[in-house]
């Protein structure tokens, strides 16, 4: 952050706040440089600015999860994230999941097992399912039920939403034990994800 | 949202000393309350401290054999660590049991501790509320109150604390460590939360430009039996009506020692050491526990809508005190 960048006028009733601050965040395997004001949110910046619709605005207050995206490989609300403070972080939205036209094995599942009905809902599904994988700790129908609760889907669809995860989990786990046929690579990649 | 300015600190000692030179700045961590409530506009600060970079990521043993929380370790991240799960089974429980996934992943281990009630009108800026605005009043208290306290409360206030991972911090006595004007200083959990007297706009015993670092988690004496009961109106994703977290120390047949401390009922996680002492040398009863929950919720008091939780609490402790002496945690 440059010195211009953060000093316009703090002092003072009628000075303004700086608006503008560049920001690096690489966004489906791409790095891009973005100017945002503080107040901007992820969710926004994706949407507005960006023009990545894949996350959807629901409720804003971080209780339906249809805004839900992966940041440095880790499932989050970006309605509550201000953009501003992850500079410099990977943002994985629902449009980097697939591999060019290959869809996704989760997208595969959702479609093959009817997961859904308006859609509204599904990116944010499917993005929080993808963390939900790389997390590893759901089992069980018990436990995706339980670790999906942040995901609402207003149509209802929820065991078929259980059924597919179920699925690519499976695929995952049996690619993980050396028994798989490769169909889970794409969930069980986990390099785009750094722990910090 | 209102409009505020953003920097970035990289040391503990700039935070502190930048939240000192403005009365209307606040630290950011994961953000999930904060900017919940600045969308509402019910938090209006005009300057954001990002705490993010700061070093307080880490999750170590301290030499007492306790653990050192970092203040911005996740909810996620915590509740998950392998000594969590084996030494402090009951934090890492109760944590999983509140939020979502993603809030979790986003949620700070300091923040968490500084979340605001969920009180409907504190959140709704067209109603007055003493919490948000001094000397406006409580509509609670004799409006939608379902959700409210029944111990501790003022004619002021009646807001819940809405945190799950404090009532098991409050039972493992869990130490705050703050840094401020006057440097560092550990404050007990018993003592970061306060009960809304005629200040309920203060939730904590903090000050101005006060920092939390870490928590700190004494040794792990509870682990084999301890649960941590939540009672809500959805299985999931839903704040607590009632919750118990109970830690039981066994000694032979009877009890050493026992914790008890409740979410959902108070201004903060509610503990009454009295209470618990009933249990110290007896051996473990349906009948033992019945009498401390009486003692626990003696002083209670129900408003229209929340009585229930009187009732609800008693059994919700019996139940927990029952599954934490045999091991056998709640489904």
């Amino acid at each position: 952050m440059s010195a211009s960048e953060r000093t316009v006028a703090t002092e003072g009733t009628t000075a303004a706040p700086a608006t503008s601050h560049t920001i690096t965040l690489t966004i489906n395997g791409a790095k891009k440089q973005v100017e945002v004001a503080p107040w901007t949110t992820l969710l926004d910046l994706l949407r507005e600015s960006l023009h990545l619709t894949g996350a959807k605005k629901g409720c804003d207050h971080g209780q339906c999860g249809a805004c839900t995206v992966l940041v440095d490989g880790k499932r989050v609300n970006s309605c509550l994230t201000l953009a501003i403070v992850k500079d410099g972080a990977e943002v994985t939205t629902i449009e980097g999941l697939s591999a060019g036209d290959a869809l996704h094995p989760l997208q595969q599942a959702f479609i093959d097992h009817d997961a859904f009905q308006c859609g509204y809902c599904t990116p944010g599904q499917i993005c929080s399912a993808e963390g939900l994988i790389r997390e590893k700790r759901a089992k069980t129908a018990d436990d995706v039920r339980e670790l999906m609760s942040g995901n609402l889907c207003r149509c209802g669809a929820y065991s078929n939403i259980v059924a597919a995860i179920e699925e690519v989990m499976g695929a995952c786990t049996r690619e993980r034990d050396g028994r798989g046929n490769g169909q889970g690579r794409h969930a069980v990649g986990g390099g785009r994800g750094e722990e910090r | 949202m209102n409009r505020f300015t953003y920097a970035r600190a990289e040391q503990v000692g700039d935070a502190v000393s930048a939240a000192m030179q403005r009365r209307a700045a606040t630290f950011i961590a994961g953000g999930t309350n904060l900017v919940d409530l600045m969308k509402e506009n019910v938090a209006r600060p005009d300057h954001l401290i990002d705490i993010n970079r700061l070093p307080l990521q880490q999750v170590e043993e301290t030499e007492d054999g306790g653990l050192r929380v970092g203040a911005l370790v996740t909810n996620a991240d915590l509740a998950y660590h392998p000594l969590v799960e084996a030494r402090y089974p009951l934090l890492s429980r109760a944590i999983l049991s509140g939020a979502s996934a993603q809030l979790r992943n986003m949620a700070t281990t300091g923040g968490n501790l500084l979340q605001r009630t969920r009180c409907f009108y504190f959140y709704d800026t067209a109603t007055p509320c003493n919490k948000r605005e001094p000397g406006s009043g409580c509509p609670a208290i004799t409006g939608q109150n379902r959700n409210h306290a029944i111990l501790g409360a003022s004619e002021h206030c009646i807001a819940t604390h809405p945190s799950d991972m404090c009532v098991a911090l409050a039972a493992l006595e869990a130490v705050v460590r703050v840094t401020g004007k006057g440097g560092e200083r550990r404050v007990p959990f018993a003592e970061l939360h306060r009960l809304p007297g005629d200040m309920p706009e203060r939730d904590t015993t903090l000050e101005p430009g006060d920092l939390i670092t870490a928590v700190e988690l004494p040794p792990g004496r509870f682990a084999e039996h301890c649960t941590y009961l939540k009672v809500r109106d959805r299985a999931s994703y839903a704040f607590a009506l009632v919750s118990v977290a109970a830690a039981v120390e066994l000694a032979g047949g009877t009890i050493k020692e026992a914790r008890v401390a409740l979410g959902g009922v108070a201004h903060k996680p509610w503990r009454d050491r009295t209470a618990e002492a009933l249990l110290r040398g007896k051996a473990a009863s349906t009948e033992a526990f019945q009498e401390v929950a009486e003692a626990l919720l003696q002083d209670a008091q129900g408003y229209r809508h929340n009585g229930f939780k009187m009732a609800l609490a008693k059994r919700a402790i019996v139940r927990a005190l029952g599954e934490a002496v045999s091991g056998r945690q709640a489904s």
